[in-house]
């Protein structure tokens, strides 16, 4: 069981001229293995600022990020160890894999790295993570980026954040560019690792309908602080907080929108 | 909820625009045929939704109509007639360049998919917008494009003072509305809107939607809205066209589509998007049995 906590984690980027910029107040959050939580939020509330400093892209300006009670190494050895713990799946998948590169030595690359298991042994666990992002190793494997079409890439890019084999993965917007179609099959996919693996998933997304969907929890931030948290249920369906209310309300949603009054969706 | 059930109805029984038999093929190896025999017709004052996926030819098609096409793609058939409001029918093919530049914006304006990224960064706002005047109306002078310029400004809610503001200087939402006020500023018949919203978060979008309608209630254009998005569709469309690899598989007014979808892929298309109140569908698998609060 891994516990991931954020203790009052403030963020201020300095912007010339303008004086500062405050992404982020005092944010307290807890991330545990077995559990999806999904962060709602308009752009710039501060959503891919989690991101970056839980992935040590950036630093907090005060407050804590304690992995199992340890504070976030800063360098060296260590950090390398944290990050192998945690793994992050970014937005695009077009941009987010080398197009020299075949997808062999994208999953390679963390698995030599991190010696996840011995040299001889890593052909074989490559096949692996490929069948289990439900890919078919031998059509995929010699192949570049631009041979496969975006859900397939996505899939590359879960299965090598996976292949450090990670307690938690932060997924940022991973479905946001894909096909309407084929982005239940990703974010079943991922739903279906989750448990697997017992992971800890922190779902970015602006979508509210799949992050009630795909996740435990929902946390919901507005200018950089949460205003709202808790089941993913209650807080769609019955948000405490005007601003929750506020999202809600602009999102799509043909159900409401066709229902008369008292009857239930036909959909189902 | 801001939208209105009880929303009067704006559309007309006239006909805007009859596409019949419309086909535009990709002459590459091998040819692509990215439009496929669409026959649409338009109502003045109706919100047209062309949903689908990427590559199934809803941009082509809005491209075809107002013939923005360029080489390797070719109108292999079909026409394009414009109903114009006093009464002359245009055949969109039969236009040469002159006239052709001269009906577009006029009478058919257009907000491009990544709109807001398509301001020029070294040229103000105002300048902008004034282009339009000096292009299609030449007559007015500067004060009076200048003026129109900020009314137009003042029309999608960005304001006036902001005529002299460069694209960077204002956000993604309001760069969206400048767009906007520049297809509007013919006051056109026809907008065609290519993922007008798609780069925004929902509560611009909302609100744009909403401008949008507002707009159209006040000026009576028609919309083909183009998106990938089928609940925002739902919401917004008199009726909407669903397009599959060329072909409009579906099409049908916005209920009809939400209640009795006929065709398979259209059924397909409405459960990827999970129902964000509803109950859960069983496109996620696996969970335990959900816990339903309230609702």
């Amino acid at each position: 069981m891994t516990t991931l906590e954020f203790k009052d984690v403030t963020k201020r980027y300095r912007i010339r001229g303008t004086g500062d910029f405050l992404a982020l107040d005092k944010v307290n959050f807890t991330l545990t293995s077995g559990k999806t939580i999904a962060l709602v939020g308009q752009s710039g509330s501060g959503k891919s600022t989690i991101a970056k400093i839980l992935t040590q892209l950036e630093r907090a300006t005060s407050g804590e990020v304690l992995l199992d009670g340890v504070a976030i190494p800063r360098r060296g050895r260590a950090l390398r160890k944290y990050r192998q713990q945690v793994r992050m799946v970014f937005q695009d998948p077009f941009a987010s894999l080398n197009p020299y590169h075949t997808i062999r030595h994208h999953i390679e690359r963390p698995l030599l790295l991190d010696k996840v298991v011995p040299k001889d042994q890593v052909e074989d666990e490559v096949f692996r993570l490929l069948e289990r992002v439900r890919l078919e190793p031998n059509d995929v494997i010699d192949r570049r980026p631009h041979e496969l079409s975006g859900g397939q890439r996505q899939r590359v890019a879960i299965a090598r954040a996976l292949a450090s084999r990670p307690s938690l993965l932060i997924a940022d917007e991973p479905v946001s560019m894909l096909d309407v179609s084929i982005r239940l099959g990703v974010l079943n996919l991922l739903a279906d690792l989750q448990r697997e693996n017992n992971l800890g998933v922190l779902y970015i997304t602006h979508d509210l309908a799949t992050a009630r969907h795909f996740s435990d929890e929902i946390m919901v931030l507005n200018h950089g602080v949460v205003v709202e948290r808790g089941n993913a249920d209650d807080v769609i369906l019955n948000p405490q907080n005007a601003y929750t209310r506020q999202l809600r309300d602009a999102s799509p949603n043909p159900d409401k929108h066709f229902a008369a009054p008292g009857t239930t969706s036909p959909r189902s | 909820m801001t939208h209105d059930k009880n929303q009067e109805r704006i559309v007309t029984s006239d006909n805007l625009l009859t596409v019949s038999n419309f086909s535009v093929m990709y002459d590459v190896d091998p040819p692509v045929e990215a439009v496929r025999d669409v026959s649409i017709t338009l109502k003045r004052g109706e919100i047209l939704g062309l949903a689908g996926e990427s590559g199934c030819g809803k941009t082509t098609l809005a491209y075809g109509i107002q013939r923005l096409l360029k080489p390797p793609a070719v109108i292999t058939q079909g026409s394009a007639i414009f109903h114009d409001k006093g009464g002359e029918d245009i055949d969109l093919n039969s236009l040469d360049d002159q006239q052709m530049r001269a009906f577009r914006w006029d009478k058919a304006s257009m907000v491009f998919q990544g709109a807001m990224n398509a301001l020029n960064p070294v040229v103000n706002i105002g300048k902008q917008l004034g282009d339009v005047f000096t292009t299609h109306r030449p007559e007015m002078n500067k004060a009076q494009r200048t003026e129109e310029s900020g009314r137009l400004l003042e029309i999608v809610g960005v304001g006036r003072d902001r005529l002299r503001a460069f694209p960077h200087e204002l956000s993604g939402g309001m760069r969206q509305r400048v767009m906007i006020a520049m297809a509007l500023a013919l006051k056109p018949q026809l907008m065609i809107m290519d993922e007008p919203t798609t780069a925004l978060d929902v509560l611009v979008q909302r609100e744009i939607l909403q401008q949008i309608s507002d707009l159209r209630k006040e000026f009576g254009f028609s919309v083909i809205f183009i998106t990938h998005d089928l609940p925002l569709l739902l919401e917004i469309s008199d009726r909407i066209a669903v397009m599959r690899q060329g072909k409009v598989v579906e099409i049908n007014t916005a209920e009809q589509i939400y209640h009795h979808a006929e065709h398979e892929y259209t059924r397909k298309l409405l459960a990827s998007f999970p129902s964000l109140t509803g109950e859960r569908g069983d496109f996620v698998r696996g969970k335990s049995s959900p816990t339903e609060t309230g609702a």
